[in-house]
């Protein structure tokens, strides 16, 4: 698959001497649906406004369908829509003209048609004569959407698209997101929301702090969400793993014992462990099994960073 | 170029004024109507004609530039601000356009809009006093360079603004001052000898009266040196803006 994205070595330091983004690299496959995780300031609308023109980078390159971002910066961006995280519309417009205006400004000759396919797709059709300002918050959101729809985008960046949103709108988008991916189009979300990466994306990044920390597959994601521990709390704790036990993956924990298995396989080992744990002769008082999820994997990536920042501080 | 981008911003603003048409026209036609009561016929009556011209008519090209100027400032000005305000700028600048396009579209709009408005006052006028002019075309270049200059100048300003007090204040401070004191209801060759040479200072002195001279064929200031006065404050204009478009100043970070 071929790159429509490319960023090397992008950073970003605002005027105030602050850098937001430190020597970020990343490509992004043609026709795929990529989420990038990361807490809040961690530089996910920075990159992606930088990506979009609307920040000027420090130094870096960015190249979208081949075409340089600085230098060929109308084929560029004539590929690009963006969904940006603030809800900023013209309150006294209708619903339908900033749409057409959108895709005027992109250089594309009108077309009722494409228009009304793209309010449909969004349940906008019957607002289309509304003024912006009259819409709920969920609906203005689906102006943005449509508006970043309007020039037919090759490359969709939607950035926070379900923050502050209800479910239905959420689910909508997520439908309409899956629609634009079997036309082809590539998308980059931007999300707090581990379940919304979990559900449409193809691939996951991680950003803290101005750096992304890993691109990975989903599916290899989840084999690591995979990943299950039981904790078995013991009547009288042990010192040392009996040496019967010494075939299961366990540790010893607060007076119990925690043991590492894994979902994927058929034969978890469970039922073996306890039975050994009885011909051990040690008595279990309780038993609670514990799922690391995409956020346990997400929060100690980033929790890794704060440490080697403060190393690297102290250096 | 893009060329639709320049009509999809051009009519989108076009088309906010004709929304707001009622108060787009309204409100200068009436202050127009307004200062010809007070000044045409109020005080005007007592007064002697200024250069063989009556009063009410004298001060109809005045009348014009001041209104023309400052709708043209105030039009352009915030037709780039509320963009910056509300956030929406985030489109043109992701958009596949350069700087020269959004000034085309956004200046060209202004400048359209104070035509209007410049073109009402006069038939306004027409009502009121009795007008010829005697270089309809002279007359014709003098607005179209007023309203396009002045445009320019309202759009640095809505760029420059970090706030819509900032907005108001120069116009209100530099423009109408400007304008006023520029000859719009009198002579120049009227006041004292230091005031007027005081005056010569004032740009608006020179467009003033060479949009005097294309209705009555009388001037203060040499109408080459008019013209001179207008091609130079629109060039400024147009360099200025040169200089945004190539720093991207109060733009893009
Ligand atoms: N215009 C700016 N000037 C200075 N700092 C900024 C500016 N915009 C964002 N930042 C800082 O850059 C960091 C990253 O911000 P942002 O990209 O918005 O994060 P995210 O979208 O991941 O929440 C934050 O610490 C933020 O305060
Ligand atoms: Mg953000």
């Amino acid at each position: 698959m071929t790159n429509i994205v490319e960023v090397r070595g992008l950073t970003k330091t605002f005027d105030g001497g602050f850098q937001a983004l430190k020597s970020v690299d990343l490509d992004i496959k043609s026709g795929e649906i990529i989420a990038l995780l990361g807490p809040n300031g961690a530089g996910k609308t920075t990159l992606i406004s930088t990506i979009c023109g609307i920040t000027r980078a420090t130094s870096g390159t960015i190249t979208i369908g081949g075409h340089d971002t600085v230098t060929a910066y109308r084929a560029a961006r004539s590929l690009v829509g963006l969904v940006p995280q603030e809800i900023s519309l013209e309150p006294f417009e209708k619903v339908i003209s900033t749409v057409r205006f959108s895709r005027g400004l992109f250089g594309r000759a009108p077309n009722d048609a494409y228009i009304e396919k793209v309010l449909k797709s969004l349940s906008l059709w019957d607002k289309k004569d509304a003024k912006i300002m009259m819409l709920s918050g969920g609906m203005k959101r689906r102006v943005l959407i449509a508006k970043a729809l309007a020039h037919e985008p090759r490359v969709l960046f939607l950035d926070e698209p379900s923050a502050g949103v209800d479910v239905e709108l959420r689910k909508d988008m997520w439908k309409v997101v899956s629609q634009l991916k079997k036309d082809g189009v590539t998308i980059i979300l931007t999300t707090h929301y581990i379940e919304e990466a979990e559900a449409i994306a193809d691939r996951v990044g991680v950003i803290a702090k101005g750096e992304i920390l890993l691109v990975e597959n989903k599916a290899d994601l989840m084999t690591r969400m995979g990943q299950k521990t039981l904790k078995i709390d013991l009547a009288e704790p042990v010192k040392a793993i009996p040496e019967a036990l010494s075939k299961y993956d366990l540790t010893i924990e607060d007076d119990g014992l925690l043991f590492a298995y894994d979902t994927a396989t058929d034969r978890t080992g469970i039922a073996g462990l306890l039975a050994d744990l009885r011909t051990a002769g040690l008595k279990l008082t309780d038993l609670q099994t514990r799922q690391s999820s995409l956020e346990e994997i997400f929060v100690s990536l980033v929790s890794e960073t704060d440490v080697a920042v403060e190393k690297e501080d102290v250096v | 170029m893009n060329y639709q981008a320049i009509k999809s911003i051009y009519t989108f603003e076009m088309a906010r004024f004709f929304r707001t048409m009622m108060q787009s026209f309204i409100s200068p036609v009436i202050s127009t109507a307004l200062y010809f009561v007070v000044f045409g016929a109020a005080i005007g009556n007592r007064m002697e004609s200024v250069e063989g011209i009556g009063f009410g008519a004298f001060i109809v090209p005045g009348l014009i530039m001041l209104a023309v100027m400052t709708q043209a400032t105030s039009n352009a000005s915030l037709g780039i601000y509320f963009p910056k305000f509300i956030g929406t700028i985030y489109e043109l600048l992701s958009a596949p356009v350069s700087f020269l396009e959004i000034t085309v579209g956004y200046v060209g709009a202004a400048a359209t809009k104070a035509m209007f408005i410049g073109v009402v006052i006069l038939a306004t006028s027409f009502l009121f006093v009795d007008l010829s002019i005697q270089h309809p075309f002279a007359m014709i270049a003098f607005l179209t360079l007023t309203c396009l200059s002045f445009s320019l100048l309202g759009f640095i300003i809505g760029i420059w603004a970090g706030s819509f007090e900032q907005l108001q204040l120069f116009p209100s401070l530099i423009i109408t001052p400007l304008v006023f004191l520029g000859g719009s209801f009198y002579s120049v060759t009227m006041l004292p000898p230091v005031w007027q040479t005081i005056t010569m200072f004032n740009p608006v002195v020179y467009l003033i009266s060479g949009f005097r001279w294309s209705f009555f064929g009388t001037a203060d200031v040499p109408i080459g040196l008019s013209l001179i006065a207008i091609l130079l404050f629109t060039a400024l204009c147009v360099g200025i803006i040169a200089w945004i478009f190539k720093t991207g100043w109060r733009i893009r970070q």
